[in-house]
């Protein structure tokens, strides 16, 4: 016999759910809670009705539009040059002992610049290639002006080649499996059958490989796009991207006395990024399939 | 021919390797640089910006504030998730695809979204129950779960919950004593992994305290950048090399172990979707 | 759809242009300090197929792998039909190569599988379907041409590595234990699935395993190796019933390790003098191999001889049942039909008999290695 409460019967249905209740009600106050108050509190004005004039009113503003499209384009960017690299480094890694040093090492290196960036990150750059930084000083002193139109660290060209530094081990994260998945055999087979390399890539490990590519590039396009706190620590001023936006509304008068408009940018933000998950998910399906 | 062909590949791999390996170092080694520098033109190397980062107050004060918090919101996040997922498995195994879907929704979900939502609620809990910093831990547990999530769920499934506990169970045990005597030394590396990946968030963690006021590490290293850059840089540098102490410590403790157990639990994919700040 | 192993008409042409001799001369593979092959030379006629059979680490993959082009000999020669192919890459040499697992693309159907070969050699699309479906037609799964890799059982996927190797019309056929990763019933219709393509396309074949059972049951010839050299070569009952060394007798079939003495020529075991394979062997003590089959039961164990003892267990294995006997201070056992099998229940006291056919000996206790 056991002790405790006996394992089913009696009043079942209710005892089965006590143990998931801690875990609901915790995620419901602070996940679905604040999601539901973002997507809801964008189609509401400040007196509580619903209406689409936060939404509008969000969109006229200038500036909204120009950091939707900087954001976009700031993702791509980094996403796009961050797969191909981020590719390349991985394959470089995956040539090499699966329990070696070097995976270990640069696995964990990935882990935490991919994770743990933002401030660090930023201040990162500043130290190497802002106004005072090493590679600026160096460069100088060897001739070489890297800022003729003023710090462009600072800026949106700035921000693409700090997400590079998150963005790559980031790939290497997500891709490394993939790679891990292409079996020895397929090669040796493609061989016996009278393959060369080309071959090789062009049939069998390119296609195989292709969904995992374009699965991790939009993982990275929702990373870059969900980024806030490494474009924060450079940039002080203006809106130059969404994350910013929203930020600079939390803080401000204009966002207290109007809370609907940093909802519906955040909502803009919540589609896009489901979107590119979603896409993402179906792809991590096809290769899951493939490559297992 | 085939060994022309290797000896090629090696080359350009290790050029890879060397130019990456560049990239992602001069960034490090100049944050060492600029950390250590004298004053003046051709003083000498100082490490006066790393000693003193325990004579600023603020400093020390939120170092040891992230330092609690993180410590608070990986309990938390284990007290939270292990026994709901142990439930899940056991009694209600239908719903474990709307779990796992919840637990990654903060993937999607950014942090920048969640905390427009989130100040409300946090506004409330300021004047009603603490304004204390660590409150921020009640956010972060959310921003965990995913990666705890993860990490938890390859652990549990290379054991076999339900006969253990059933034997447990017929042997008298209580449900907490399944828990902590069955369960939870049966998948250490899990724990650890999931224990680990938190505290690395949690140190790195930006958005919500600074958007919601508080001044965590992260949070007081950008203030202080605009008025010891040395400082804030060398303290920048010093919490990236704990993130990595941390992160090797999982790779090394994982691998140690049988790989059919911890390979999954030590799989690198569950330290993706990186910012999380 | 049903899957078939009816034979289909053989193409006489296919035969006359695959079949090639295939020589191996002294090829060696040297990795550093470790000699993974160590010389060895052999000679396959047109057509035959050699079973290569070992332990694992005796050097038969690496010899097979030498002799696809996937690996570089370190000294030696591979020579097809007469034209010396070392030193070409794998994709020259035109052999078809079925591996022990996961060797399928698995993002192309199976048509598109075994019409890559064919791909790569630029024939036109229709006439690779043609021939792609008549090679899955050849291995019996003609219904299947749509399937992906993870829609297809272990037995099938390999048929289909084997409709891909030969698709391209090879002129050596070489297959790593394609037979290992699958379940037991599987394997053995799988091998003899093989078998009978082969002797239909005729291509010379070169075939490696660990499992003794399916070499001998499959090959025309059977080359045993042990750590990088081959130790016999010779047509299946050769190897079983006259193995030239300690190490072929233990590896292939069962054999009694039983301790006599050497004089003259002859082994004396427990009072029965049996002749030896090599006359010339120096006296001596020594362990006699002796097959469960050479030895016959009879149930008037009471007296006590050197030769009797206890049935403990009888395993009965269809045909032929195996029965173990302790003789005291010795285990044996004995081989006979199932029908002989039942006059020798556990418990019983029997006697045992010895054939009087010659045996090998080993010197000590670990003369024969163990696989």
């Amino acid at each position: 016999m056991t002790a405790g409460r006996p394992i089913g019967g009696g009043r079942r249905l209710s005892l089965t759910w006590i143990g998931v209740i801690p875990f609901f009600a915790y995620i419901g106050l602070f996940l679905l809670l604040p999601t539901a108050i973002v997507v809801a509190g964008a189609f509401l004005d400040k007196n509580g009705n619903p209406t689409f004039a936060e939404i509008q009113t969000t969109l006229s503003q200038g500036y909204v539009a120009r950091a939707y499209l900087n954001s976009l384009l700031l993702s791509l960017v980094s996403a796009v040059v961050g797969a191909i690299a981020g590719a390349i480094l991985a394959y470089a890694i995956v040539l090499g002992n699966p329990q070696g040093l070097l995976r270990r090492v640069v696995t964990s290196v990935a882990g935490v610049l991919a994770q743990f960036g933002g401030v660090t990150l930023a201040f990162a750059f500043i130290a190497t290639i802002g106004g005072a930084g090493f590679m600026t000083v160096f460069l100088q002193d060897h001739g070489i002006d890297i800022y003729p139109n003023g710090i462009w660290l600072y800026e949106l060209p700035g921000l693409v080649l700090v997400y590079l530094y998150f963005q790559i081990p980031l790939m290497v994260l997500v891709f490394l499996p993939a790679l891990d998945g292409i079996r020895p055999q397929w090669r040796e087979a493609t061989e016996s059958l009278g393959g060369n390399g080309w071959h090789y890539w062009r049939y069998v490990a390119g296609p195989l490989l292709f969904p995992a590519f374009l699965g991790a590039t939009l993982l990275l396009f929702a990373n870059a796009f969900s980024a806030y706190a490494t474009a924060a620590a450079l940039i002080n001023q203006g809106n130059p991207i969404v994350p910013l936006a929203i930020g600079n509304l939390i803080q401000s008068e204009v966002g207290l006395s109007d809370p609907g408009q940093a909802k519906a940018l955040a909502l803009g933000m919540v589609v896009i990024v489901a979107i590119v998950m979603v896409s993402y998910a179906i792809l991590q399906r096809r290769t899951a399939r493939w490559l297992q | 021919m085939s060994r022309r062909n290797r000896m090629r590949t090696q080359v350009l791999r290790v050029i890879a390797l060397v130019v990456f390996g560049l990239f992602f170092l001069t960034p490090i080694a100049a944050m060492f640089e600029f950390s250590t520098r004298g004053n003046g033109l051709n003083a000498a190397r100082t490490w006066v910006a790393w000693t003193s980062i325990l004579t600023y107050p603020d400093l020390t004060d939120a170092i040891k504030a992230s330092l609690a918090l993180a410590a608070i919101t990986s309990v938390a996040m284990l007290l939270l998730l292990l026994p709901t997922m142990v439930w899940v498995r056991l009694r209600i195994p239908a719903i474990k695809a709307t779990i796992e879907f919840i637990c990654l929704l903060p993937l999607t979900i950014p942090a920048i979204v969640l905390i427009v939502g989130l100040s409300p609620i946090y506004y409330w809990i300021a004047l009603n129950v603490s304004d204390n910093i660590l409150t921020l831990a009640f956010g972060y547990v959310i921003l965990v779960l995913p990666y705890a999530y993860r990490s938890l769920d390859a652990g549990l499934s290379s054991i076999d919950v339900k006969t253990l506990t059933e034997a447990a169970r017929s042997l008298g045990a209580s449900w907490p004593a399944v828990m902590w005597r069955i369960i939870v030394p049966n998948i250490p590396v899990a724990i650890l992994n999931a224990l680990l990946l938190s505290v690395a968030l949690v140190l790195g963690e930006y958005t919500f305290a600074n958007l919601l006021n508080y001044t965590n590490l992260q949070v007081a290293i950008a203030l202080l950048g605009r008025a010891n850059a040395g400082v804030s840089i060398s303290t920048a540098v010093a919490s990236l090399l704990f993130a990595f102490i941390l992160l090797m410590v999982i790779s090394f403790v994982g691998r140690r172990r049988a790989p059919s157990l911890t390979a999954a639990a030590t799989d690198p994919q569950y330290l993706t979707a990186g910012q999380r700040t | 759809m049903t899957e078939s192993t009816t034979a289909t008409h053989k193409d006489p042409r296919d035969s006359a242009r695959s079949s090639v001799e295939v020589r191996l001369e002294e090829l060696r593979r040297v990795y550093g300090a470790f000699t993974a092959l160590d010389g060895l030379s052999l000679t396959l006629a047109p057509g035959e197929l050699v079973a290569l059979l070992g332990p694992s680490g005796c050097g038969k993959t690496t010899a097979l792998r030498l002799v696809a082009g996937l690996d570089e000999v370190s000294s030696g020669r591979v020579v097809f039909g007469g034209t010396d192919v070392t030193t070409l890459g794998a994709n020259k040499r035109n052999v078809g190569m079925v591996f022990q697992a996961y060797s399928l693309f698995p993002h192309m159907t199976a048509l598109q599988n075994v019409a890559f070969g064919l791909q790569l050699r630029r024939v036109s699309d229709a006439q690779r379907r043609k021939r792609a479906g008549e090679m899955l037609e050849l291995v019996g799964l003609s219904g299947f041409a749509d399937r992906f890799a993870h829609q297809l059982s272990g037995g099938q996927q390999q048929r289909v590595a084997l409709a891909r190797a030969l698709a391209i019309q090879p002129q050596v056929l070489l297959l790593d234990e394609p037979l290992s990763a699958l379940d037991a019933r599987v394997r053995a219709r799988l091998r003899d699935e093989i078998r009978r393509v082969q002797l239909e396309v005729g291509t010379t074949t070169l075939f490696v395993t660990h499992d003794q059972e399916e070499a001998l049951a499959i090959a025309d010839r059977v080359g045993v190796m042990n750590r990088g050299r081959l130790e016999q070569l010779g047509p299946p009952t050769a190897i079983y019933s006259r193995p030239a060394t300690p190490f072929v007798a233990e590896f292939v079939g069962l054999t009694n390790r039983i301790p006599g003495h050497v004089k003259s020529g002859e082994v004396e075991v427990r009072g029965v003098r049996i002749p030896l394979v090599k006359p010339d062997t120096t006296d001596g003590d020594a362990i006699a191999l002796i097959r469960p089959e050479a030895v016959s039961l009879a149930t008037d164990g009471t007296d006590g001889g050197p030769l009797t003892g206890t049935v403990i267990a009888v395993a009965f294995l269809g045909a032929t049942s195996r029965i173990t006997v302790d003789l005291g201070d010795l285990i044996v056992l004995a081989q006979m039909p199932t029908n002989q099998a039942s006059a020798h229940p556990a418990g019983t006291r029997v006697r045992l008999t010895l054939r009087t056919d010659p045996v090998l000996i080993a010197r000590d206790e670990k003369a024969a290695v163990e696989p």
